[in-house]
């Protein structure tokens, strides 16, 4: 028997912090890779104290919903799952390469433990990251004639967010779908302020790299890229900046092909989830396919 | 019918035979051996033991072996535990039921099952009926609705739909907490088997059951407010700080905030350290709190800071009722009965129009009480 548990962060304030948690889940839960999946999270329940004891399987795959490495993939969750003999030396990454750990946990000490890295570093996160860009656009060849901007935090908290963004945005500029690509943040230069400066094309899709959407993606991002003055009354998709139409997509971490990313961990762990990779490509598409 | 019985008597026929709840087959060299507390029979052929068993009294031992054996099974004790502890039935090895009260004899326990037997679970109803060949039927709906019609209740058979009815309380407020006291009713799990209930009881109190289970079994691992506190890094390390070495009536101030059977379903077993107890109850909650949750580990770093402070006099003057009156605030909004207080209802002092009176006659235009600033003028 084998469990998948996603772990996030969840919130005391906001409900659509764990959505998008419970909907990967449950895409994931229906392909049924897994005889179990789980949910986990640092402000929600169950707590990542105790989620490992609410798992029958005696193999259990820990995907951490994150978009980083750092505090909480290095420090917070190994500690509340109580992993034996955690070192992050373990995953040997340089910031954005770490795939998983094998371990057992004193909670449940029958059981293996695999221990995956967070989501956003995945090489398929890149996928979902244009997957939202047709989503938003509701075109499913999007790209020639349009720019894309994959925002970020930035380093301010934590270097390893910068890098996430960075290799995104390096790797959607490899496909030469989009034709200008650029990384931006909240808190330092390029600021998604300015986002208009660093774009020639008309169409620019912002595409925030964050799991869940809340106060950042959406009240202070469309703000300050001059979406609205106000969030509370909400905003155009596209909206008109500056002569330029902005596609705002909102949390990359709500689109349905996350649940990919976090498969993609699992199997990476040794996780045999047969063909749910192509099921789950296929299951989360939002646009039409076009007709061949 | 009788697949029960097959089953029953392959399983008699090998090994150590069959014993579960007062019923016990075994096979010998006389043949079958078939005892109950009313009755034994030995000396049985497969036949005579099939006759013997389709007696009512034998055949409710029987139904009840097969669910517990074949449909339940050992896969998961925790499972099992909590759905035999549902129904009153001895849930360990060794146990007579619920601890509270002897546990029946199966065929009394049948005659309960068959009318419904019930067990409260934080705000949880579950209700358990056995049918004609010892399936069981388990209903899940809102303990304050024991009585609702069930038609009158929106009906749900996913366990995952327990996930929605428990994110917003009846005002439509967001639930930061599973096990809050504040679970919306006007819903019913009308029909879930044994698996299914386990997982929408789970979903309305993730890990109520294997915390239960690990406390029978007195392997429940508490973690005291002192090492939950310890081990709390980055923005709420600072929780630390707040134990000054002079008593633990701040953690009582902090169970008494939150943890209180009016706040939170679960029981409190934590205590300020190992041979530290708080001073306050830790209620009478069905299953039990291992240690401060987040909720109170956000809360405790908000006090941390607050408490940090020093008191300082303000001189300011009330009347005795105003007095009063900022204390009927204070419990109102603490015990969430502001919406319950009715506009026009003056005689209450958290009514609306009374507190704007008060802030009429009592703030000045910088919305300080009494018009005296909060902080202290710079130099003093």
């Amino acid at each position: 028997m084998q469990a998948l548990v996603i772990v996030a962060h969840g919130s005391h304030l906001n409900p659509d912090s764990s959505a998008p948690t419970y909907d990967h889940a449950d895409t994931v839960r229906e392909v049924g890779a897994f005889d179990e999946v789980r949910t986990g999270f640092w402000k929600e329940e169950p707590s990542i104290r105790e989620v490992l004891r609410t798992v029958e399987a005696d193999e259990v795959y820990v995907v951490p919903l994150f978009i980083s490495e750092g505090y909480f993939t290095e420090q917070v969750i190994p500690r509340e799952l109580r992993l034996n003999g955690w070192d992050v030396a373990d995953w040997d990454s340089d910031g954005l390469s770490a795939s998983h750990v094998t371990l057992t946990a004193t909670d449940v000490p029958e059981k293996t433990i695999h221990y995956c890295g967070p989501v956003g570093t995945h090489a398929a996160m890149t996928d979902v990251l244009v997957r939202r860009a047709e989503t938003v656009t509701g075109d499913p060849n999007v790209g020639e004639g349009f720019g894309l901007a994959v925002v970020g935090h930035g380093t301010e908290r934590n270097e390893n967010s910068a890098k996430a963004i960075e290799y995104h945005a390096d790797r959607i500029r490899e496909m030469d779908r989009f034709d200008e690509v650029q990384a931006l943040y909240m808190d330092e230069e390029p600021e998604v302020d300015d986002v208009t400066d660093y774009f020639d094309s008309e169409d620019v899709v912002v595409v925030p790299l964050f799991i869940a959407d809340g106060f950042h993606t959406q009240e202070d991002i469309p703000e300050d890229m001059g979406l609205t003055d106000d969030y509370r009354t909400g905003y155009d998709v596209p909206a008109e900046v500056d002569g330029h139409r902005i596609w705002y997509a909102g949390a990359v971490g709500t689109e349905g092909l996350m649940a990919d990313v976090v498969l993609e961990r699992a199997a990476d762990a040794g996780a045999d989830i047969g063909d749910a990779l192509e099921v789950v490509r296929e299951r989360t598409r939002k646009t039409p396919q076009e007709a061949n | 019918m009788g697949h029960h019985l097959d089953a029953l008597v392959d399983a008699a026929a090998t090994g150590d035979g069959v014993s579960l709840d007062g019923l016990s087959v075994v096979h010998d060299d006389a043949g079958f051996r078939l005892e109950t507390p009313d009755s034994t029979l030995s000396g049985l052929t497969e036949d005579g033991l099939r006759e013997a068993l389709e007696d009512a009294d034998a055949d409710d031992y029987a139904t009840n072996w097969y669910f517990w054996t074949e449909v339940v099974g050992e896969a998961s004790p925790q499972r099992r535990a909590f759905l035999r502890w549902v129904e009153g039935a001895p849930v360990d090895a060794g146990d007579d039921g619920d601890g509270e009260s002897n546990s029946a004899p199966v065929p009394e326990r049948y005659d309960a099952l068959r009318d419904g037997v019930s067990r409260e679970w934080g705000q949880l109803l579950v209700t358990v009926t056995v049918g004609d060949h010892g399936e069981r039927s388990y209903e899940l709906r809102h303990a304050d609705e024991a009585d609702a019609d069930r038609d009158a209740l929106d009906p749900y058979r996913e366990p995952l739909a327990a996930r929605q009815l428990a994110t917003y309380d009846e005002k439509g407020r967001y639930r930061p907490l599973k096990s809050g006291n504040n679970l919306a009713g006007g819903w019913v799990f009308p029909d879930l088997d044994g698996r299914d209930l386990v997982e929408t009881v789970e979903t309305f109190y993730p890990a109520s059951v294997p915390n239960w289970y690990r406390e029978r079994r007195g392997e429940l691992d508490v973690t005291h407010w002192e090492d939950a506190i310890g081990r709390q890094t980055g923005m709420y390390s600072v929780v630390k700080t707040w134990n000054r070495g002079d008593g633990h009536e701040h953690v009582d101030w902090v169970a008494e905030a939150c943890c209180d059977d009016s706040q939170c379903v679960k029981r409190r077993e934590w205590e300020y350290d190992d041979d530290t107890d708080l001073d306050v109850d830790g209620g009478d909650g069905a299953f039990p709190c291992r240690e401060p949750c987040s909720v109170v580990i956000a809360a405790s770093r908000k006090w941390t800071r607050l408490e940090g402070e020093e008191t300082q006099t303000y001189e300011f003057e009330l009347t005795p009722s105003e007095k009063q009156q900022v204390e009927d605030i204070i419990d109102a909004v603490a015990d969430d009965r502001t919406d319950d207080i009715r506009e026009a209802d003056v005689y209450e002092g958290a009514n609306r129009y009374r507190a704007r009176f008060l802030r009429a006659k009592l703030f000045d235009d910088e919305g300080n009480l009494g018009g005296v600033p909060t902080d202290a003028p710079d130099g003093e």
